[in-house]
């Protein structure tokens, strides 16, 4: 037993600084409580051990909602990215999604930078090897050296480092990602308080080394030229691209990888962890899908100033061997080396129904957690948590009322409503067609849904409120001119006639033009002459899309509507649901365990029906009923 | 959730052999333990016959045979006991009144079912069709219920929802991943899936009014002015018929309504007082009873007599009758024809006229042949597991028709995927709320809002 000694005494502590804890106590910090954040090792704080990009389907939605709550992700990936790419511009604004690569050396260190920047933020190296809970509350926490650290509140933010194992061919090592230590002592400590742990697993590809490539074999892929951004603050970031580059497997890949199946830890049997499914490795693709002909893969650079490249789409736990074989096997890869072999990672993490939505634990006051411990995948959900549960815990900390976000209002709360509610058999990944209301949750306008709402919980700055309500007198003022600006027939008929659309036999408000879905700002350009010089693209889309998307955002709101109205029938935290008879006994089981907030949240419990439903609603008119008749 | 211990006479009230009490709830066990005195010693075994006596006090109230089965394994996952007491309405009455007076209350229409429902031990749709089947007026009618019960429109229902979810899937792929070697669906492919779902939809609608008249019963009213033989037309015709269910009681001279059962279709036959101007105040509210009768009537019987001479009042009928679905009845034409058949084929030419004499039992088969042919349209056939008879399912199926509709259009002007997917998803949830799988709180309210929830 090391000597034990008081060290400190903090609002918050943040326990690891992956992408979720690098949110969570940037949160806490900006909020003004004193905020104390533990890694194992500083130089991994933000690190991205697995692809080099940020964003994506869902996933780009999910940054931009943090960054208009005041969270940090969507700035530090303007700050180091290398191309950048609207996903599904082909499809409907409501998933077109930001995604750009990384620079993950430039990204580790400017998040480091701003984190060591900010007031009322304490930065440490160390292990945390227990959680102080008495009577149901967090106290404090213990590092491996002795130091005891008292807060009011935890965020527990362990990532894939706790109990940590590495699969590689048959070698099985006791690490974390990326070769650094693993986090064993507060796995057992964990375990020791009774916390209900289980195992995921997830993996990589290998890093190969850039020299030893032919490109000429290869696809190029560039991001897009006219290249947006991920934070509303920023206007323009001046970008020296980097290409990406696509190749392709091949029989002789698969074969390859066939023969070689005994050498695969996946399919041998020691990883006992569940993967995600939609993120599979080579093997798994191969075995499952044995018509496919070829798999796509992307070669994407890691940063600037390495040589190291990413390979997506391969992600494999065979053996080193096996790896450089399958992937000599593809154009372009067939002189390669590999600097880093791929693995599998296998991990422990909580069943997230014990959470509430504020991402508090149920039964321990104080106890918050976020990401992969969640038991998410990805960086960008991981942020996503991290950065609520740190507002959550400063809010505690307050003695304010917690923030929770709905459904209707962002992925976010699409993504800790699922989580908490449904809970996860697999690594939770964030997809657009997880919301309902998408159509309402763009991400071009998660600033007009959300920085308010950050401002007011204080994590939002002056500096981003006033830039925001700028944009929003821009917008309803523009609105107000097209809806009065008439277009005259004679400058109208010659560009409609270029586009092949019929003309118009009287002049036509503009507001009314933009409505029809094939006329854009940009087609008007040359006869709208009193366009303001200074309209930003921001502006111009959220007019064009409130425009045109008009009727259908009407239907989704009214779909909002009814959704409300169950999920603000409260169900409160202290009901005995074994004592509702008529509630089949799983659901009994499922709303005891989970604890719904509301009769809404209640209906996407799975294991509870329509007809428990109606038992609830049943039982909430009575206890209204009776206590009416009491009063 | 705790529910009180309900009572029902499940047998037809009448002077049947025996006759059936059924108890269900939380105390039902202990109510019937308390009053049954069994011949020997109680098996308190799941669904066993026990005979013994019903006991008031130290007076035997009857000797029957009882039932308990035990929860959840029951109809409405309560504690259920049945009684099978002698029949006639003295012993049933009175071993009712004593349940009651041990704590039991007396259920509401469907209130077993809608406890089965509440419960979780039968899907909305199955709640629904057992209120039908309860409310049944004609083999057809229960036939559509049984259909309904045993899952028909829920399984077709989830067929067509289960296509839509399909369709969906293979949207969102493309959308989640779009830079996966995975071909997008095309617009057609798309208008293909929903088309062949709007059928299926549209199919169901169709049979949806045929399916109201089977469970509701063809409300056929009889007019004409007084003694042209109205009474003994209504008579004759549910001399003929089978199946007589008396539904209301002459409450009211008025307004007389009899069943009568044509070809398996229930018709609600009403005898009205005629709607003539009067200024007799007793007489005005039965005019005003007939009217509103005669507004919702179906179908419309006109009677007028062969041996007098048209008066005005046929006449001011014939205007009224005109814009109905409506059969002519030249009743009396046994005696001298005074009226003129000329004038009456001048005013209602399009209608089916017959000649009846009801006192000499002639024509009658006529009329009811006329009904029948009438009743629905000729070329539909009618197949009990494909007709749509509740009016929240029409609804609903309506909904998703309009939304199913809306997504084609979208489809068709080629707008983004995430666009025709609002409307997707309002019908899945829309074909979800027939078969309970969606939950929604106006639904909800709907069906129980007539329920009462107890203490």
């Amino acid at each position: 037993m090391v000597r034990t000694y008081h060290s400190g005494n903090y609002g918050c502590i943040v326990v690891g600084a992956g992408h979720a804890g690098c949110e969570a106590a940037l949160a806490s910090a900006r909020m003004g409580v004193e905020t104390l954040i533990l890694s194992i090792n500083l130089d991994s704080i933000a690190m991205m051990p697995c692809n080099p990009s940020i964003g994506g389907t869902g996933k780009g939605h999910l940054v931009k909602e943090i960054d208009a709550l005041g969270g940090e992700m969507g700035l530090n990936i303007d700050k180091s990215f290398l191309q950048s790419k609207m996903l599904n511009q082909s499809k409907g604004p409501a998933v077109h999604s930001l995604r750009a690569q990384a620079d993950k050396n430039k990204y580790h260190m400017e998040m480091k930078k701003v984190l060591e920047n900010t007031d009322h933020l304490h930065i440490k190296q160390a292990e945390v090897v227990s959680l102080d809970i008495e009577n149901d509350k967090i106290k404090g926490v213990l590092t491996a050296t002795g130091a005891y650290y008292s807060a009011e509140t935890v965020v527990l933010a362990t990532g894939t480092y706790l109990g940590s194992k590495i699969y590689i061919g048959d070698a099985v090592l006791t690490s974390g990602p990326n070769g650094l230590a693993g986090s064993y002592a507060l796995a057992e400590n964990l375990k020791s308080q009774d916390f209900e742990l289980r195992r995921f697993k997830t993996g990589t590809p290998a890093r190969i080394d850039a020299r030893t490539l032919d490109y000429d074999e290869m696809e190029v892929q560039w991001g897009d030229q006219d290249y947006e951004l991920f934070s509303f603050m920023n206007d323009h970031v001046e970008l020296d691209e980097m290409p990406c580059w696509l190749s392709y497997t091949n029989v002789g890949t698969h074969n390859i990888i066939l023969n070689n199946m005994d050498k695969s830890s996946l399919f041998s049997g020691v990883i006992e962890g569940t993967g995600p499914r939609y993120c599979p490795s080579i093997e798994t693709k191969i075995v499952r899908f044995k018509d496919k002909e070829r798999h796509q893969l992307f070669i994407e650079p890691e940063g600037r100033d390495t040589n190291e490249m990413y390979v997506q789409g391969m992600s494999s736990s065979m053996s080193e061997d096996v790896q450089l074989a399958f992937m000599r096997s593809i154009p372009g890869l067939s002189r390669c080396e590999i600097m880093r072999p791929g693995y599998a990672i296998e991990y422990d993490c909580i069943n997230p129904l014990h959470l509430k939505l504020s991402l508090e634990y149920q039964n321990i006051d104080g106890l918050f957690s976020a990401g992969q411990f969640n038991g998410s995948s990805g960086y960008e959900e991981a942020a996503a948590q991290g950065l609520i549960a740190g507002i959550n815990a400063a809010l505690k900390v307050q003695g304010k009322e917690p923030f929770i976000l709905d459904r209707s209002e962002a992925y976010i709360g699409v993504l800790i409503d699922d989580l908490v509610t449904k809970g996860t058999d697999e690594p939770y990944r964030m997809m657009t067609s997880r919301a309902e209301y998408r159509l309402l949750l763009r991400q071009d306008n998660a600033d007009l849904r959300l920085t308010q709402r950050g401002y007011e919980i204080g994590l939002v700055k002056e500096n981003r409120i006033t830039r925001f309500n700028t944009k929003i007198q821009m917008i309803e003022e523009e609105m107000k001119r097209i809806q009065a600006l008439n277009l005259k027939e004679s400058d109208l008929n010659p560009i409609l006639t270029a586009m092949g659309i019929p003309t118009v036999t009287q002049s036509v408000r503009m507001g009314d033009l933009l409505k029809r879905p094939e006329i854009y700002y940009k087609d008007l350009e040359t006869i709208d002459n009193t366009r303001p010089v200074h309209l930003t693209k921001d502006v111009i889309k959220q007019v064009e899309v409130t425009l045109k998307y008009e009727g259908y955002i009407k239907k989704q709101l009214q779909q909002v509507e009814k959704y409300k109205s169950l999920e603000n029938k409260k169900l409160s935290a202290d009901i005995d649901y074994y004592s509702i008879e008529s509630l089949r006994l799983e659901a009994r089981q499922k709303l005891d365990e989970i604890k719904p907030e509301s009769i809404g949240q209640a209906s996407r419990i799975s294991g509870v029906s329509p007809a428990d439903v109606s038992v609830l609603l049943v039982y909430l008119e009575q206890t209204r009923r009776r206590k009416s008749i009491n009063e | 959730m705790y529910f009180d211990t309900i009572v029902a006479i499940s047998t037809p009230i009448g002077e049947g052999a025996i006759g059936i009490i059924r108890m269900s709830g939380a105390e039902a066990f202990e109510i019937i333990e308390s009053i049954f005195k069994p011949f020997g010693k109680d098996p308190n075994e799941d669904k066993k016959m026990v005979y013994g006596w019903i006991m008031d006090g130290e007076e035997i109230l009857d000797e029957v045979l009882i039932v308990k089965m035990f929860g959840p394994r029951t109809y409405t996952k309560e504690n259920v006991v049945e009684i099978n007491c002698h029949g006639g309405l003295v012993p049933i009455r009175a071993i009712l009144s004593l349940l009651l007076k041990k704590g039991a209350r007396m259920a509401e229409r469907g209130e077993f079912t809608k406890r089965a429902f509440l419960n979780g031990r039968i899907d909305l749709a199955q709640a629904e069709s057992v209120m039908d089947l309860i409310g049944s007026k004609t083999k057809r009618g229960y036939d559509m219920a049984m259909n309904q019960l045993e899952g028909h429109l829920s399984k077709r229902v989830r067929t067509m929802r289960d296509a839509m979810m399909n369709l969906m899937a293979q949207v969102e792929v493309g959308i989640d991943y779009p830079e996966e070697d995975i071909e997008d669906i095309t617009y057609s492919e798309i208008l293909e899936s929903l088309s062949t779902v709007q059928h299926q939809v549209a199919t169901l609608l169709k049979s949806a009014n045929n399916g109201k008249i089977i469970r509701e019963g063809l409300k056929t009213v009889i007019i004409g002015k007084p003694n042209v033989g109205k009474s003994s037309l209504m008579n004759a015709l549910l001399k003929d018929s089978r199946a007589i269910v008396t539904d209301v009681p002459g409450t009211t001279r008025d307004v007389i309504e009899e069943y009568m059962n044509i070809g398996g279709i229930p018709i609600r036959l009403v005898d009205t007082a005629g709607i003539r101007v009067t200024d007799d105040v007793v007489e005005k509210i039965g005019v005003e009873r007939s009217k509103i009768s005669f507004n919702e009537a179906d179908l419309v019987i006109f009677v007028l007599n062969a041996s007098e001479p048209l008066s005005d009042e046929d006449l001011d009928l014939m205007e009224h009758v005109k814009n109905k679905h409506a059969i002519v009845i030249i009743n009396k034409t046994d005696l001298e024809i005074k009226i003129d058949e000329n004038e009456i084929n001048r005013h209602l030419n399009d209608k089916r006229i017959i000649k009846t004499s009801v006192e000499k039992e002639i024509g009658i088969d006529l009329v009811e042949n006329a009904i029948s042919t009438m009743l629905l349209d000729d070329d539909l056939e009618i197949n009990p597991s494909e007709i749509v008879s509740n009016t929240r399912h029409i609804n609903h199926l309506e909904l998703a028709h309009k939304n199913i509709t809306d997504a084609m259009n979208a489809t068709s002007n080629h707008l983004p995927y995430d666009f025709i997917e609002v409307d997707v998803k309002e019908a899945i949830l829309n074909l979800g709320h027939i078969t309970g799988e969606s939950v929604e709180e106006d639904l909800l309210n709907n069906i129980f809002g007539n329920f009462c929830l107890g203490k």
